[in-house]
């Protein structure tokens, strides 16, 4: 950590990483162009995660910052979740 | 001492930042909470809603934001780098993609709005209750996106101005990273925006 | 302890800055300063709000119209609950408390961010000020209840705008108080303090913080959503559109529930401070009481359909929403076990911020107790919407952070005045009030029990009687709070000097002068032993 300020991501690395994320892009587009039913939102979603977690990851810098900043991001993404899924319990059930 | 105080100040400074993040997280989580239900609600005329909107402009927006990530991190490595001119260079193509956006999205809002499309009008009314559901969440939820746009674009410019001023520089680029932060965070609330409005055709 | 040169630093009150005056107030970063200002705005906005409870006392104290019409009695509740939930209980203890006491008793010399603690104040009143003016403004004032719920929120002619931006923006003071006291406690904590070693005030500011930060952007956006209704027809909530209402009530509870948490938690972190102290004995049990207080942060997340039971909400989600609701009561309880063993075998001094701690224990549990009568569903088909509920929430949140703030009030006293109090008017006041209390909202259990609607101008001739006593517990209580309030602002003038440690307290904040200097320490404190170190 006290080398927090002497890490430097190098300019490739961000520029794979973005590469990464056009492909993910362009394939989530395509296959939601195709009709797969009720599974064309969880994969359209899925892929967002994947591209989230990239971002996350690299360009905000979270693999390279203290632990607990990674570990409260991901409950604030599993609190959210479960509010929705609390919520969303209610009314599959009307 | 000092230079550990510094540090800490970055630290503390960057950890203030990331509970902000979280405040707009749950901001939007929000809406997304209400999108869950209305699309649930209103499968059939959420996929035929959304195929009003138009794919291409949707991808190439979410495209603009991604590469628009990518600068504002790289504009960081340049920062450390000593390498002024370059962070500069990567700052103003961030903010000039983040303005593509905005146009974009005047040009795909004016589309609709010509057509009588807006939360409140007879027009959206008649269609039925899964449409004024949709289009509801949509102008909602990309405008406050946008907002945050307008927002993100103000705080790259003074971040500009101030490494162009070396008021941010090698040895203190906090701000530019919590700056940073902030659009990659306008851009991961798009990743998840896109495909829910767009991609469920 | 005294240096050779004994330079008496000046203290927080006397201390010279750039600014003179009032303005050395208002533009002051000083966390000390700017709790101090939290202090006169709540006490102000508390005042204000007990008036307006206290008139419609009055208006109840008959059937029929007794002093004003049902409109201005609608107006009356809604504005009370704005007051007292946004504007009191919510900034309460950690906007005066959190912001004075926490660096004292982390050893620190401010929060992580001074500026933007003032910014939290400079919101505050702006949301306040937004709040007053939607009484006074165009088509009246507000007439929807503090819950603002949809669809009539939508719909009523009255001043909902700012009423609801006022709202908003109290959100985001609140938002900030959190950021900062949660970067504060991560960051700022003296050498040799580690989580483990930090007092219990400070860490039910830490779970307070998490639900201030994640829980308000909840009821933020909602509020934005009801403007949205109300400027652009957007129709989330409307049933003509294809809206939810009892969606909005998700939405608002999701929020509105923790909040309660917010309220509760550092009540009881201070409830954790008064008892050791008084018993001259270490807290029973410090780590089931940190556990239990970020267990109650979390599961209050969880349990917020309970005020949704009879709105129209699925059978599954009744029971889903009653079981976390009797899961949440544990943590507390395990909270009072704790509580009265700390008393037990302890060296007991008898003061009034102790007196304040038992009371809140008595008061909570009653508070608590209803919490779960109301939480079974076949009772609440009853009780829901009738007096039961206030009287559970009156004595669970005056009772509970109401208490605790004054206990906090009488046991901080010395160590941010500098003076004592007069203890003998601070008991009797004490003593007034807990009787008014007990007899104003004891009543309403009854009334609730017997079927008496709430947020009713009107009310039968049955309930009369029950009512009279009740709205006489008002003046009690009324009085009682005059007594103390007024003790508190002479023994300003007339209290004797007080020393640094009083109380024979163990915290940081005891080492430091009564009042603190600027800095409040020297040197940063290096800390070797946990808080509580009676021997």
């Amino acid at each position: 950590m006290e080398n927090e300020n002497n890490h430097i991501i190098p300019y490739k690395t961000f520029l794979i990483i973005l590469a990464g994320l056009i492909v993910l892009t362009t394939i989530s587009v395509i296959l939601t162009q195709i009709s797969l039913g009720t599974l064309t939102v969880a994969i359209a979603l899925l892929i967002a995660s994947i591209k989230s977690t990239l971002v996350l990851r690299y360009f905000m810098h979270l693999k390279f910052e203290n632990r607990f900043i990674s570990f409260a991001t991901i409950g604030v993404i599993l609190l959210l979740a479960s509010v929705i899924i609390l919520t969303l319990m209610d009314y599959l059930n009307r | 001492m000092s230079a550990i105080e510094t540090h800490r100040d970055n630290l503390t400074s960057k950890f203030g930042m990331w509970l902000f993040l979280f405040t707009e997280m749950l901001l939007f989580g929000g809406l997304f909470i209400v999108y869950t239900i209305y699309r649930y609600k209103n499968a059939t005329a959420f996929h035929l809603a959304a195929e009003e909107l138009s794919v291409a402009v949707g991808t190439f927006n979410t495209i603009i934001l991604l590469v628009s990530s990518a600068t504002v991190a790289m504009s960081i490595t340049a920062i450390q780098k000593h390498n002024k001119k370059i962070a500069v260079v990567l700052l103003c193509i961030t903010i000039l993609l983040g303005l593509v956006f905005l146009v974009n999205k005047y040009f795909e809002w004016g589309e609709h709005l010509r057509e009588h499309i807006f939360p409140g009008s007879n027009e959206l009314a008649l269609r039925g209750h899964g449409d004024v559901m949709f289009y509801g969440l949509y102008y909602f939820m990309t405008g406050l996106h946008a907002l945050h746009i307008i927002v993100g674009l103000v705080l790259l410019v003074i971040i500009t101005i101030s490494v162009t001023k070396e008021k941010i520089n090698s040895e203190d680029f906090v701000f530019l990273e919590n700056g940073g932060l902030y659009w990659h965070l306008v851009d991961l609330i798009w990743i998840f925006l896109f495909p829910l409005f767009y991609l469920i055709t | 302890m005294s240096t050779q040169q004994t330079k008496v630093e000046p203290s927080y009150l006397e201390h010279k800055g750039k600014y003179k005056g009032i303005f050395s107030w208002i533009f002051s970063t000083d966390h000390k300063r700017i709790g101090i200002l939290y202090l006169y705005s709540i006490l102000t906005f508390f005042v204000i709000g007990a008036t307006v409870g206290l008139l419609m006392k009055f208006e109840l104290i008959a059937p029929g119209k007794t002093i004003m019409t049902a409109q201005t009695y609608n107006a009356f509740f809604t504005l009370h609950g704005i007051v007292m939930i946004f504007a009191v209980v919510i900034p309460g203890l950690p906007a005066v408390f959190g912001n004075f006491m926490l660096p004292l008793m982390i050893g620190a010399k401010d929060v992580a961010f001074p500026r933007l603690n003032l910014l939290s104040w400079y919101f505050y009143v702006t949301g306040v000020l937004l709040v007053i003016i939607s009484q006074f403004f165009g088509e009246g004032a507000p007439d929807t209840g503090w819950t603002f719920y949809a669809p009539y929120s939508f719909r009523t002619a009255g001043n909902m705008l700012p009423a609801v931006f006022g709202a908003f923006v109290l959100g985001f003071s609140s938002i900030l108080t959190g950021l900062n006291f949660l970067v504060t406690i991560h960051r700022l904590r003296a050498p040799g303090m580690t989580w483990l070693k930090m007092p219990l005030f400070p860490w039910t500011l830490y779970a307070t913080g998490w639900v201030q930060l994640l829980a308000t952007p909840i009821i933020g956006i909602t509020l934005l959503m009801i403007v949205a209704e109300r400027i652009f027809n957007i129709g989330f909530f409307d049933p003509t559109l294809g809206g939810d209402p009892i969606l909005y009530q998700h939405l608002f509870w999701t929020y509105s529930h923790p909040a309660v948490y917010i309220m509760i938690l550092p009540a009881m972190g201070a409830i954790s401070e008064i008892i050791p102290t008084f018993s001259h004995k270490t807290v029973f049990g410090y780590k089931f009481i940190v556990g239990s207080s970020l267990a109650i942060a979390i599961v209050g997340y969880f349990v917020w359909g309970h005020h949704m039971f009879t709105s129209g909400m699925s059978g599954v989600a009744l029971y889903v929403f009653s079981l976390l609701t009797f899961l949440v009561a544990i943590p507390s309880a395990i909270k009072v076990f704790n509580w009265i063993s700390t008393l037990h075998k302890g060296s007991i001094d008898l003061q009034t911020p102790l007196y304040w701690a038992v009371a809140f224990i008595f008061v909570f549990m009653i508070g608590g107790f209803s919490g779960l009568v109301l939480g079974s569903l076949a009772a609440d088909i009853h009780l829901h919407n009738t007096h039961f509920v206030l009287a559970h929430f009156h004595f669970i949140v005056f009772g509970g952070t109401g208490y605790a703030f004054f206990g906090a009030m009488h046991y901080w006293y010395p160590k941010i005045t500098g003076k004592m109090y007069d203890s003998r008017w601070a008991n009797i006041g004490l003593l007034l009030f807990l009787t008014g209390f007990v007899t104003l909202y004891g009543m309403m259990f009854y009334l609730g029990y017997k079927g008496m609607p709430r947020r009713y101008y009107d009310y039968d001739e049955i309930f009369h009687s029950a009512n009279i006593i009740s709205t006489m517990g008002s003046w009690i209580m009324y009085s009682g709070l005059a007594i103390i309030i007024i003790n508190l602002f002479a023994s300003l003038k007339n209290g004797i000097k007080a020393p640094s440690d009083p109380w024979g307290g163990k915290t940081l904040e005891w080492t430091v002068p009564s009042p603190p200097p600027a800095e409040n320490f020297e040197e940063i404190p290096i800390v070797t032993k946990g808080p509580y170190n009676y021997k």
